[in-house]
């Protein structure tokens, strides 16, 4: 198979790639991951955004549309690039993915604290569309309108009425004290981090599939 | 005592003199008790006591020609004895907590042990037999239900389903390990120490098997007790209460496998098999019985809008059943109770009124309360009672193979567990895991349950089984809270969740399903999204009535946590400080994005002319036109549709109302600092929260805001209030029809309330001088709805409830 071959030619660089990023993963999960993304490209080296619109179980997502970005947005790529792309290779992909690795149990507390960052930050680009480093009200209510999509008729004075209230709250905690006259313009990064602080983000925003000690057995089964 | 109640004061001795009325309180009802436990063993005497008051009675008769004060104790005995017992209790618990310091030192359980061992001292000292109180029938069926129901209805659910498979590991193989453990060696050393001691020769595998399946399995009373005082980490106090809870099943199955055991008396290789199955069985079965009657009631709670008050008895009674019928199949009734609360709570909180709600969560708190109180107390009483048969060895090798057992368990399984979770348990929590792990009176009851028959060492039992209880409660349990200081385990976070964790959470889930389902991996993320669908889609649809099904959570979430605000806004005093939820100067304007429509005019010109006058006047009618137009839909939505929200709208307004009053008294204490008041703002505060209208999330805010908003600017500017009024006037004018509309639909038992609050609205009503006493306006106004939101009398919430359906 030649994508076999081409995998195996590039399977070193891939490790390199995941190691340059605290990913450590064991060949079979990269395999594994491979074998999906060939999947999901029919075999293309390339992989586009109808390719994964096209996913079946995706359709239900109500943040389909964000999650779909998020793979195409240059700043998850751990290199100081702003923009999108229009289609990925494998290694964009896994660059992605590991956003999603479980911390290791002998990281040290340092290490937690960047991994931490790292989620926090693909979470905020997420939000934050336009990359102005705030995430404006605007932006925020788009993201629970997004989130409450899919539950049926909901106004969108509702979900406007709770993001309302999601930035006052971050307002108040972040800047206690405002004059009348002032105005928050948007949550920044810091803030951001600040209010997310109660939600152990290093462990929450992990994917079982890619740890390496414990599902490796279990997903080779499943993805074979 | 008294030196502390001397440097403390006036309300130290008020204290002091509380305590020592306990005290005497706790002297007479002992006697009583101790009395009536005469009569209760003494049948006959009781008999010819009784005897002779009738007699007494009957001479009273002859003699007068009718009794102005009879005797009779007997007819009341039972109920009085209880209300006597209770009280007690009740006053235990408030006793301790006015003792300062001491409750930071010794956990109440401890505490309330060492009561019940002075209760029982007493008693037996003024030489009457001590009742035995911690029978097994109201241990079972009365004490423990409510506690386990407040468990298993306020049941974290997420941490609770997050952890299940770690939790289920300590309460199955963790307990079955310490049962044959502890029993296993036990038996061994009895075997070793014979001719020491001949009784313990005796002891067979079988009944050292059942001693050590009664006495391995950790107690909910018990670690409910300590952990609440400690406030560990969530996913610590949910592994070890958790644990306490399932292992139920266990201790059920190897209970009664054990009991048949050595009452026939031969071990069948077929028999161990079953009883593998009935574990299954009694597990799955009490789960099965609980979701069954969560479901039914659930079912039934979404057809209770008419009759609001017995609501939360519908919670009580099924859940009550399926503790009880699991009981009827010997299945684990912990479980049922556990299951029926989890699956009833979601369902059951959309259907029925906030003050049901409240009503409910009070009553789990306080049976649950007063029961763990009892517990306790009854276990020092029945440590008094006895009978006991101590033997050194046996005691303190029990005492030290639970430690071991204890400790080898939760390391072993540890080792194993975390090769399969992402957060993996440090050190720390397994010392904290294994030291949790505390007995109590379930193992004690279970122990008394023993038939003297089958054990002729149920003594020997029952003495150990009090001392584990004791170590484990009274060292355990006071040395843990200095422990987890001394080891910096991370504690539980105070704070409550706010709505970006919830926003948050609930992106989380979304996305990490997305990624698995872009990696092609169904791993538990996507079997959860699968369950929230079907639940979404079909469970809610049957089980929750009206348009609260198709809400999804995090409106759900948001509405409760307006209503939090709401309540902690009134109960924090009437609004002098602002809840903690929002303990800033920040509003709304702060974070809107300015409005294009900004009425620059104003913010121009400092000086109010009358043209600018007549522009205001426009601007505020027509906004407050659009807020009344939103008001009325929103109302038809929330108010009428949805009648389950009975108080909930009517808080949201007084909320709005209070926020605004908060902001302008800040304002007001602003103006009168400042020795001149710069001469637009007020205009300014006007004429921004009247633009605040294209943006503002809460319409009635607006319209709450402006009428609010003019009182206490009165007062602080009075040269400029001649013209303050008149805006007002004439912002109240257009309102005032509309008020009317709005008090149809409240309905009758709002309207007095409504017409109240509505004063300041109507012209008429309103008298135009410039002075107002708009600051005693405020406090009467804070008072009122103090006490209707204070005030949850079941005939205004009938008349409340009633008048929402059309």
């Amino acid at each position: 198979m030649y994508n076999y071959k081409h995998y195996c030619k590039n399977l070193h660089k891939y490790i390199h790639i995941v190691d340059v990023c605290f990913f450590t993963v064991s060949q079979e999960q990269i395999k594994n991951l491979y074998q999906r993304f060939q999947q999901l490209s029919g075999n293309h080296e390339k992989i586009s955004r109808d390719d994964l619109e096209r996913i079946p179980a995706l359709n239900n997502n109500p943040i389909r549309k964000q999650i779909i970005t998020a793979f195409f947005d240059k700043r998850n790529q751990h290199q100081n690039d702003v923009g999108s792309l229009d289609e990925i290779g494998f290694e964009q992909f896994l660059m992605v993915m590991s956003h999603f690795r479980p911390v290791n149990s002998t990281a040290t507390e340092e290490e937690k604290v960047t991994v931490r960052k790292q989620k926090l930050r693909f979470l905020f680009n997420m939000h934050d569309t336009d990359n102005d480093g705030i995430i404006t009200l605007d932006e925020y209510r788009t993201v629970v309108e997004e989130l409450l999509s899919q539950s049926g008729a909901i106004e969108t004075e509702v979900a406007r009425s709770i993001a309302d209230a999601a930035m006052l709250e971050v307002a108040s905690t972040n800047v206690p004290h405002m004059a009348p006259d002032d105005f928050y313009e948007g949550i920044t990064f810091e803030h951001f981090e600040q209010i997310l602080k109660g939600i152990e983000m290093e462990s929450r925003m992990s994917i079982r599939f890619l740890d390496m000690n414990t599902a490796t057995m279990r997903c080779g089964k499943l993805s074979s | 005592m008294p030196s502390r109640t001397v440097s403390h004061g006036a309300s130290g001795r008020l204290r002091g003199l509380f305590l020592v009325m306990v005290l005497v309180f706790l002297e007479g009802s002992v006697f009583t008790v101790a009395v009536a436990s005469s009569d209760q063993h003494s049948p006959i005497t009781a008999h010819s006591g009784s005897h002779k008051a009738t007699d007494h009675g009957s001479h009273n008769n002859t003699g007068k020609a009718f009794p102005v004060l009879d005797l009779n104790y007997e007819n009341v005995r039972v109920p009085f004895e209880i209300s006597l017992w209770v009280l007690l209790a009740s006053l235990m618990k408030l006793g301790f907590h006015l003792v300062p310091h001491l409750s930071n030192i010794v956990p109440e359980s401890c505490l309330l042990i060492v009561v019940g061992l002075l209760v029982g001292g007493i008693i037996r000292g003024t030489g009457e037999t001590v009742p035995p109180v911690l029978d097994s029938k109201l241990f079972f069926y009365i004490l423990l239900p409510p506690i386990i129901l407040d468990a298993g209805y306020f049941l974290p659910i997420r941490p609770f389903m997050e952890n299940l498979g770690t939790i289920l590991i300590f309460a199955v193989v963790g307990t079955l390990w310490n049962a044959f453990f502890v029993g296993g060696l036990l038996y061994g050393v009895c075997q070793i120490g014979t001719e020491s001691s001949s009784i313990l020769s005796r002891i067979g595998l079988l009944q050292c098997l059942l001693f050590g399946s009664i006495i391995s399995a950790v107690d909910p009373v018990a670690v409910l007790a300590v952990f609440e005082e400690i406030h560990i980490n969530e996913l610590l106090h949910i592994l070890v209460f958790g644990e306490s809870l399932l292992n139920d099943a266990v201790t059920v199955v190897l209970y009664h496998l054990f009991e048949e055991f050595s009452g026939i008396g031969s071990v069948t290789l077929l028999k161990g098999f079953l009883g593998v199955i009935s574990f299954f069985v009694v597990a799955l079965g009490g789960v099965l019985v609980g979701v069954l009657y969560g479901i039914l009631a659930a079912f039934t709670s979404r057809f209770t809008s008419h009759t609001r008050v017995i609501e939360p008895l519908f919670v009580f009674l099924y859940s009550y059943m399926a503790y009880l019928s699991a009981e009827i199949f010997h299945l684990s009734g912990i479980m049922a109770l556990i299951a029926c609360g989890a699956v009833m709570r979601p369902y059951v909180e959309a259907n029925i009124s906030h003050k049901s709600h409240t009503t409910i969560k009070y009553f789990l708190k306080m049976w649950s309360s007063v029961s763990e109180t009892l517990i306790f107390i009854f276990l020092g009483v029945a440590t008094v009672a006895g009978p006991h048969d101590w033997n050194w060895t046996f005691v303190t090798v029990t005492v030290i193979l639970c430690l071991v057992a204890r400790v080898i368990g939760v390391v072993g399984l540890t080792f194993i567990i975390n090769k399969f979770r992402i957060v993996k348990l440090t050190t720390k929590d397994q010392f904290i895991i294994a030291y949790g792990g505390l007995r109590g009176a379930i193992a004690f009851s279970l122990g008394f349950l023993l038939n003297k028959e089958h054990f002729p060492e149920r003594e020997i039992f029952l003495t150990a089984i009090i001392t584990v209880i004791f170590f484990t409660v009274f060292v355990q349990g006071m040395t843990i809270k200095p422990l987890v200081e001394l080891l910096a385990v991370k504690k539980k976070q105070e704070a409550k969740r706010s709505i970006n964790e919830e926003i948050h959470t609930q992106f989380l889930d979304h996305l990490l399903t997305g990624i698995e389902d872009i990696c092609g991996h169904y791993g538990h993320h996507h079997w959860k999204d699968k369950l929230n669908r079907f639940n979404k889609k079909y469970v809610k649809k049957c089980l929750i009535a009206g348009e609260r099904s198709k809400e999804p959570q995090l409106i759900a979430f948001y509405h409760k946590m307006e209503m939090k605000q709401a309540i902690q806004l009134v109960e924090s005093g009437g609004g002098i400080k602002m809840p903690s939820a929002v303990p800033s100067t920040v509003s709304m304007q702060n974070i809107q994005p300015r409005p294009s429509t900004k009425p620059a005019p104003e913010r121009a010109i400092p000086q109010l002319s009358k043209n600018k006058e007549e522009e205001i006047r426009k601007i505020l009618r027509t906004n407050l036109q659009r807020t009344r137009q939103r008001l009325r839909s929103y109302n038809r939505h929330t108010l009428v549709a949805d009648p389950y929200e009975d108080g909930l709208s009517d808080l949201f307004l007084k909320k709005q109302k209070m926020f605004q009053i908060e902001k302008k008294l800040k304002e007001m204490n602003t103006y009168l600092t400042v020795p001149a008041p710069p001469p637009d703002s007020p205009t300014m505060c006007r004429a921004r929260l009247a633009s605040g209208k294209h943006t503002d999330f809460k319409p009635d805010q607006v319209q709450k805001g402006n009428k609010m908003c003019s009182d206490p600017q009165a007062y602080s500017i009075k040269p400029a209030s001649n013209k303050v009024p008149m805006i007002q006037v004439d912002l109240a004018s257009p309102q005032s029809p509309d008020s009317v509309n709005l008090l149809d639909e409240f309905g009758q038992a709002n309207q007095q309330e409504e017409e109240e609050q509505g004063l300041m609205m109507k012209p008429p009503s309103r008298p135009r001088e410039a002075k107002k006493p708009s600051e005693e306006d405020e406090a009467k106004d804070q008072q009122r709805l103090m006490r209707c939101l204070s005030d949850p009398g079941p005939s205004a919430d009938e008349d409340e409830d009633g008048a929402f359906l059309p």
